[in-house]
């Protein structure tokens, strides 16, 4: 659960991160293509290579989803409904791997951010995407 | 090619020349206390770690955490042998501390996380990547003896 001062965290965070989200989107995952290869084998029919099209417009995709969530923070569960369904029935994405983009997207963050990843932001950080990741996986089964 | 290629340990070892071992060390057992509450289970002779603020600056983390990340620096001195530069450490902590090895994985996913805090860009995906096989590797050599 996020406490009222984490959102707060979140929300002005987020404020400086959307002024950059593509790029931040677009580096979250190539340092997941690049610590955890088997990532991608969900995108056989995208060019991975740093740089390319391919990889910042899903950055950018990926970016404004969380995006998303932020702006409806007390309903990521409503803002990522149709997200949700799209992982359960079409993408089906390994629950595993949730954890392992947030894990980069934390990075991202930390190394674009230096003053503002304080530990209390770290954890609203990580708290955020593990909710994020649950909507995303609870209609799985 | 042993654990790290040649390219991968020029990673490694260039941007760990950089790191103050002692305090990085207490920043990142202090984040794994912060983050990851349930960690403090091991530590309940360490005082105050009621808040963040009260956590980080806490001498008994700072200095356990220096302890920890000296023992880790060691460890990269060896790194194609870790099990074996692990394995004393492995069996304490299966038979005196008691520690679930998930601990380790998650303390490495924090270390990576402070490193990327302090080195900005120079963190950049190649020189995670290859952080991220060494945090691993000494994570499953730090597990290799429990029983």
């Amino acid at each position: 659960m996020i406490i009222e001062a984490e959102k707060a965290i979140i929300l002005s965070m987020w404020g400086k991160i959307s002024t950059q989200a593509d790029a931040i989107g677009t580096q979250a995952l190539e340092r997941l293509f690049a610590s955890y290869p088997q990532t991608k084998t969900y995108f056989p029919h995208f060019d991975l290579r740093p740089g390319s099209a391919h990889l910042r417009t899903h950055g950018a995709k990926v970016a404004a989803a969380l995006g998303d969530a932020v702006k409806s923070i007390d309903n990521i569960a409503g803002a990522l409904s149709k997200l949700s369904e799209m992982h359960a029935y079409v993408l089906r994405v390994d629950p595993v791997n949730f954890k392992l983009l947030s894990h980069c997207l934390l990075v991202t963050v930390a190394s674009h951010f230096p003053a503002d990843f304080t530990a209390d932001a770290h954890t609203a950080w990580d708290k955020f995407l593990s909710i994020v990741s649950c909507v995303l996986t609870e209609k799985y089964r | 090619m042993g654990f790290l290629s040649a390219e991968e340990k020029g990673l490694v070892n260039g941007l760990w020349g950089k790191v103050n071992v002692d305090e990085v060390g207490g920043e990142a057992l202090g984040r794994l206390l912060v983050v990851y509450p349930w960690t403090q289970r091991f530590f309940q002779s360490f005082g105050d770690l009621s808040s963040a603020d009260a956590i980080m600056s806490n001498s008994k983390v700072k200095a356990h955490g220096k302890k920890v990340l000296n023992s880790f620096s060691d460890g990269l001195k060896n790194i194609d042998d870790l099990k074996g530069a692990f394995a004393k450490l492995s069996e304490l902590h299966c038979d005196k501390l008691h520690v679930d090895p998930e601990n380790f994985r998650l303390l490495g996913n924090v270390l990576v996380c402070v490193l990327a805090h302090h080195f900005g860009h120079d963190f950049n995906p190649q020189v995670q990547a290859a952080f991220q096989k060494v945090v691993a590797g000494v994570a499953n050599a730090l597990a290799h003896k429990y029983h």
